[in-house]
């Protein structure tokens, strides 16, 4: 069942090797950019490829990211799964250590991009892939000091996500909440699919090594603590943690106790599936006159509450709606009862955004395109694309969840300060049109 | 945190090697660091810098650890090419798996681990034995996977010092790092093996249940792979072991979860508790579906995956359809996959919403998708009964849109509708008849004609109908045809009037005379004569009533998609196929563009080779018992390192060999004179059963100064065997013949001597030294007959290699530390000191000076090699004891491998 990879490419936008780290010597890098260079000259779009391609004996495995592909080659049965990931979190190590992972950037650090390879993979087995431990003992020239390092301890320890001996005048923890509500509108104005997919994202500034503790609103706790759950207790479908988090003690009795990496991370994810009203329901109407014109009337209306709980009113910022119309539109016409519209043709959307979208509104726009008269015979039909939704909405969750408390324990006995804040924002929200 | 490091791309163009090895050699500090990376930069982009190699590896022995890492990166890449100048590097590796720092100590053995040249890895073995065992974790955890890489390169070399056993002590370590690496290395050596070396007991589970909750996600994904094959007592341990394994569930890592859900469904099977298995079924879920909110590529490999699992237990994710509607935004392939789980979770309960799905998707833009998605209308309809009217509507609302991919898509399937509801849905063919002069595509007119003759009866005009294809027939494709012709018969037979009548005049003609397809002849012929003789044998024939299709949407057969699911998530369970389908552990010895020319520059000789007997001779040779032998028997022999290709190297010394005979034809000697001297026995090269009736034997032999071949012939075939021609293919010694080869016509019976004079540096391979000589002998009578010999070095010590004591020392000292290279010979044995002098001395190796250091006698002779190498030897061991230490200074340390092997054939 095992399994590891041969080598690791990382190739530019035609597919040529820019650096590449051979772990077992049984792929070449010649054949590995001939198959790849050719698998792009046959499809413009690479998202039109499996990311899994067989070829003579190897399976390559790639992802895309900016203008560099990443890719492994295999000889074995090796986890697919466990590959993909990897390469994700390769692309996130380069972006901590270069900011943004391109092709400049990786010609600017190849040395380092060498020396990051050799540790984060052995013999083609994934091995360390925690950007800010690795930080510590792989620099890039500027903060390369002469004197040798030696592996921090968090490399080989159980908690192999932090550093000891970290320190802060100030203790802090900043605990984001945020949701996102991806929603699917069929073109009956039913919802077929709604689900929230919550994140609790934590930027911790702690001394030592501290002892974290985190309590939610979670029924399931809170009934087996035996305590009322009236109103406000909820039920979470899918809780996914970071891997600081104690998952047998979870299990056990639903405490989540962990100790935190140093700065930002994604403690726990979760998602809801019970169907939520839209928060922005968006109708249109589009009127087509032969092949002269066409007319849209597009309204969109807040359904969520006026008050809620956490914050007396609550608004809907940066809201954006994006429209298709035809790609041959031309001689805009728009009109808006609220914010601003403007014909994106690069999208082949109308694009409408308004900065602030209270609760209970409904706000409209008019808009009129002139379309050519003939048309090729043979045009392929208008891409389908659907009404797409962005906002954000502070102080305000879907799911109703709350952080009851968050305790922090170090054995200094510092008090730390936690700070939480809640937002919800829209995922993939789609509405097909009629 | 961005560098500069591009500027070590652009490279002045005049003289960039001696620039570069000036600033190697520098004695500043900073500039040698720039000239590595600037090397480094030209290795990226692909300019061969091998020649720097000595100038880069002297650069090795600092302390600066980045300059280290780059030069050992340097040594990754080029050792292969240049495996004797390697082993200058040797002593640095094995100085720094002692360092103080253990990110160098694990940096050595990490990297000489991925030098597969055959001679550093003897000298890996005790720094691996001293790391396993290292006091750091760190160096422990790099040493694990080390196990495996020598063990990849050299099997029996890790089980002789048994590095196996130090590697199952460490599932025992309190680190958990090192425990999960050295798990992955278990479970990879155990995959090449075929002997049980890796058993998960029930201890060794307790025990990596346990590091499971400290270890790395990646060291996770390794234990819970390798737990995947325990197999449970009883359903009680059954369940202890997913109470273990299910919290994984929860863990942010998707391969994690994978991997937890593969070992869950594996225990399921011993679970009888219908309770506990519907609990597990409904833990599974959520997990699952949150897999499909990560990253497209991921997601793919998790659908592919839920694929298999919802074929095996259809009830974990029965109420969750709605997750795989696709988002406008899904790559096609992620989508692709979507449609085939969304067709195997479609029931009557849900059918409604799945139909208004698939008809939005068939309405999309990438032609492929919509296909695909009218073909999911066709299979629900096939699947679910109750449904089936609802999915015929439905497509006949796509066939209304007039899209012509659409609508011939939808004929396909309204023909297996057809075919899975006889009688029911015929009311239709009328709408469908409409669309007949759009279709273009072979598949979906074949479906129409199909259709057409299947209801002719039903189908007024339906002779007016196929008459409009008949004229196109000769052009159709065969499939097309074959329909035509069925159709029309079964036209005929059901309504023989005059019209169907000429119609099948025509047909038969078209395809029994027009025609090269022997298909489509045989099937006209077959029809031709069942009309002319028996008309009602031809209607019980042709239209037979057909056999019901069937749902085909959980088409894995259940011990394959057992055995799939057990693979979850890896290569095997994305690709739906068993392991051995794709796994190649083709080992191509080394990695580099020049191989990839020469492998094209081999097919070219291969069209221009002129004789016809080429095929039948690389195919003997390959398949040649001898060459497998030959590797066997090295492989066999633990002392000794394998030199001759392994089993598990390409078999490219055969096409290399061809090439070569092709390339120097003009000097393939013809043999006409006879010489017949004699001597002692020589080895057999080519057995007499290989060589269907002619034996070989052969050795090469230093005679008056001179190299030669020495060669017996014998003829125990039926027939004379003439025109002997030899060729040798290159080797490390560039040995080639530099006479005729001249063996007269040998009869039946016979045999002849002969010996061959040779010349070295003729034809020297490139790659890591070893002993294989291939030579491919010719007759006119029989195929070309491939045979491996091996070389020896010290054939080449010549007469004049003795040496004056002064001599001797003076060049001993001029020479430096590093050219000097020793070697521990455990066979070898000086049974008594002057014969064995003597013995030297008639191999050229002659006696300096001896001396007598705490019971051990200490002999220093001199010889000298190929190319007039001076050899400064030094040999320590006690008299009738087995095993001496040789040690050799020589100005060419890169012949020491070589050389060692000499000195352990003349001292045994």
């Amino acid at each position: 069942m095992a399994g590891a990879v041969s080598a690791l490419f990382l190739l530019d936008i035609k597919g040529r090797v820019l650096v590449w780290r051979d772990y077992r010597g049984d792929v070449s890098a010649v054949q590995a950019e001939r198959f790849f260079t050719k698998l792009l000259e046959q499809e413009v779009d690479p998202d039109l490829h499996d990311p899994v391609v067989y070829d003579n004996g190897v399976t390559y495995m790639f992802i895309q990211h900016n203008n560099v592909f990443l890719m492994t080659a295999a000889r074995q049965n090796c986890n697919a799964a466990s590959i993909f990931l990897f390469l994700h979190r390769v692309v996130d190590v380069f972006k901590h250590y270069f900011e943004e992972l391109e092709e400049e950037s990786l010609r600017d650090n190849f040395v380092v991009v060498y020396e990051l390879l050799d540790e984060m993979m052995d013999f083609g087995y994934p091995q360390y892939t925690e950007a800010k431990i690795l930080s510590e003992f792989i620099k890039t020239d500027a903060y390369r000091m002469e004197v040798t390092q030696r592996p921090p301890m968090a490399v080989t320890n159980a908690v192999s996500w932090r550093s000891e001996g970290i320190k802060y005048k100030k203790n802090e923890v900043f605990l984001d909440v945020v949701e996102s509500v991806n929603i699917l509108v069929n073109t009956n104005g039913q919802i077929i699919r709604s689900d929230v997919v919550g994140a609790l994202k934590m930027r911790t500034y702690l001394s030592g090594m501290p002892e974290c503790k985190l309590g939610l609103n979670d029924r399931v706790l809170l009934e087996a603590q035996g305590r009322s759950t009236k109103g406000k207790a909820i039920d979470l479908d899918d809780i996914k943690f970071h891997q600081c988090v104690r998952l047998a003690r979870f299990e056990n009795d639903r405490t989540i106790s962990f100790i935190p990496p140093d700065g930002s991370f994604d403690l726990m994810t979760y998602r809801l599936s019970t169907q939520v009203k839209p928060l922005i329901w968006v109708e249109a109407q589009v009127e087509r006159h032969s092949r002269s014109r066409i007319e849209l009337l597009v309204k969109a209306r807040s359904q969520f509450k006026i008050y809620s709980k956490l914050h007396n009113c609550s608004t809907a910022t940066n809201v954006e709606i994006e429209i298709p119309v035809p790609s041959d539109a031309t001689n805009p016409n728009i009109r808006t009862s609220m914010g601003s519209a403007s014909y994106a043709p690069e999208k082949d959307a109308l694009v409408w955004k308004v900065k602030s979208f209270p609760g209970g509104k409904e706000y409209m726009v008019r808009a009129e395109f002139s379309l050519p008269s003939i048309t090729a015979e043979e045009s392929a039909p208008d891409k389908k694309a659907p009404v797409r939704v962005k906002f954000e909405i502070p102080y305000f969750t879907v799911s109703g969840i709350q952080v009851r408390y968050l305790k922090i324990i170090e054995k200094s006995g510092y008090q730390a300060l936690p700070w939480v804040r809640y937002i919800t924002m829209a995922g993939e929200y789609e509405l097909r049109l009629m | 945190m961005s560098g500069h490091d591009s500027k070590y791309f652009s490279t002045t163009k005049k003289g960039e090697i001696p620039e570069l090895k000036e600033e190697l050699n520098s004695q500043y500090k900073d500039k040698k660091k720039d000239a590595v990376k600037k090397v480094i930069a030209a290795m990226t982009v692909g300019k061969d810098v091998s020649s720097l190699f000595t100038d880069v590896v002297n650069c090795m022995q600092t302390e600066n650890l980045e300059l280290k890492k780059l030069v050992y990166l340097y040594l990754i890449n080029y050792a292969k090419s240049q495996p004797d100048l390697a082993i200058l590097a040797v002593n640095t590796f094995v100085k720094d798996s002692q360092d103080p720092n253990p990110l160098i100590r694990a940096l050595a053995v990490r990297t000489m681990g991925c030098i597969r040249v055959d001679k550093i890895t003897e000298y890996l073995c005790d720094p691996l034995q001293r790391c396993l065992k290292d006091d750091d974790p760190y160096v422990r955890k790099t040493a694990a996977i080390c196990v495996a890489k020598l063990y990849d390169i050299n099997a029996e070399l890790v089980e002789d010092r048994g590095f196996l056993d130090t590697l199952k002590d460490l599932i025992s370590d309190n680190n958990p790092m090192v425990v999960a690496n050295a798990v992955a290395a278990l479970a990879e050596i155990q995959e090449t093996s075929t002997r049980p070396i890796f058993e998960i007991t029930s201890h060794t589970l307790t025990k990596l249940l346990t590091a499971l909750n400290e270890c790395t996600e990646w060291g996770q994904v390794f234990i819970l792979d390798a737990l995947s094959r325990y197999k449970a007592a009883d359903a009680r341990e059954a369940e202890n072991i997913v109470e273990r394994v299910t919290p994984r569930l929860q863990h942010a890592n998707c391969a994690v979860v994978l991997s937890a859900v593969k070992m869950i469904l594996q225990q399921m099977e011993l679970i009888t508790s219908t309770d506990v298995v519907r609990n597990l079924c409904k833990k599974m879920a959520p997990p699952l579906v949150t897999l499909l909110s990560a990253e497209p590529e991921i997601q793919y490999v998790a659908l592919r995956n839920i694929n298999l699992i919802v074929q095996k237990r259809p009830t974990i994710l029965a109420h969750e359809i709605k997750v795989f509607f696709c988002k406008y935004n899904d790559p096609i392939y992620v989508k692709m996959e979507k449609l085939e789980i969304m067709i195997k979770l479609a029931s009557d309960r849900n059918i409604d919403q799945v139909l208004l799905e698939f008809k939005e998707y068939a309405t999309e833009v990438d032609v492929d998708f919509v296909r695909k998605a009218v073909r999911a209308i066709g299979r629900c309809a096939i699947k679910l009964e109750r449904a089936a009217e609802r999915c015929i509507s439905v497509l006949l609302e796509l066939i209304k849109i007039k899209v012509n991919y659409v609508v011939q898509e939808a004929i396909i399937v309204i023909k297996d509708i057809f075919r899975r509801y006889p009688n029911t849905y015929e009311s239709i063919i009328a709408t469908l008849c409409e669309s007949l002069d759009t279709l273009d595509e072979p598949e979906a007119k074949a479906s129409m004609i199909w259709i057409i003759g299947e209801y002719a009866e039903r189908i007024d005009n339906a002779d007016e109908l196929l008459e409009s294809f008949l004229e196109s027939f000769p052009e159709e494709p065969a499939m097309v045809q074959l329909q035509l012709l069925t159709a029309t018969v079964k036209l005929f037979l059901k309504k023989p009037t005059e019209g169907p009548q000429q119609m099948i005049q025509v047909v038969l003609n078209n395809a029994t005379v027009e025609t090269d397809n022997p298909d489509l002849r045989d099937r006209a012929y077959i029809y031709w004569r069942l009309l002319s003789t028996d008309p009602e044998a031809a209607k019980d024939v042709v239209l037979a009533e057909k056999p019901v299709i069937g749902d085909d949407s959980n088409s894995i057969e259940s011990s394959l998609l057992d055995e799939l699911l057990a693979n979850i998530p890896t290569l095997s369970s994305v690709y739906h196929k068993p392991p051995e389908a794709f796994v190649s552990r083709a080992k191509s010895t080394s990695a580099r563009p020049d191989d990839e020319e020469y492998t094209d520059a081999v097919e070219t000789s291969y069209s221009e080779w002129p004789s016809s007997s080429v095929d039948s001779a690389a195919v003997t040779s390959t398949s040649s018992p001898v060459a497998h032998s030959v590797a066997h028997s090295v492989a066999k022999q633990p002392g000794q390192v394998a030199a001759a290709p392994t089993p598990t190297s390409p078999p490219a010394p055969v096409p290399d060999l061809l090439g070569d005979l092709i390339g120097l034809d003009n000097t393939l000697i013809p043999v006409d004179q006879p010489a017949a001297p004699s001597g002692p026995p020589l080895p057999i090269l080519l057995p007499t059963s290989t060589g269907q009736g002619l034996q070989i034997s052969a050795q090469l032999v230093r005679r008056d100064g001179q190299i030669f071949y020495s060669l017996l012939f014998e003829n125990s075939s039926q027939m004379v065997l003439d025109g002997f021609m030899i060729q040798f293919n290159k080797n490390t010694l560039g040995l080639a013949a530099a006479g005729q080869l001249q063996v007269a016509p040998l009869q039946p019976g016979a045999s002849a001597r002969t010996l061959l004079p040779m010349v070295a540096f003729q034809n020297i391979s490139a790659g890591p030294p070893n002993t294989l000589l291939q030579v491919a002998v010719k007759n006119n009578q029989q195929p070309v007959w491939y045979f491996n010999d091996k070389l020896s070095l010290h054939i080449f010590f010549s007469e004049d290699g003795r040496m004056e004591r002064a001599n001797f020392l003076e060049t001993w000292k001029s020479l430096p530390d590093s050219n000097e290279v020793t070697k521990d010979l455990p066979g070898a044995i000086i049974h008594n000191m002057d014969a064995t002098v003597e013995h030297l001395a008639e191999a050229n190796v002659f006696f300096v000076a001896k001396r007598r250091n705490a019971n051990k006698e200490i002999l220093y002779m001199s010889a000298k090699g190929p190319r007039g190498v001076p050899l400064l030897i030094e040999l320590t061991g006690s008299v009738g004891v087995p095993g001496l230490n040789c040690a050799v200074k020589t100005p060419s340390p890169e012949v020491a491998p070589l050389f060692f092997e000499a000195m352990d054939t003349l001292l045994k």
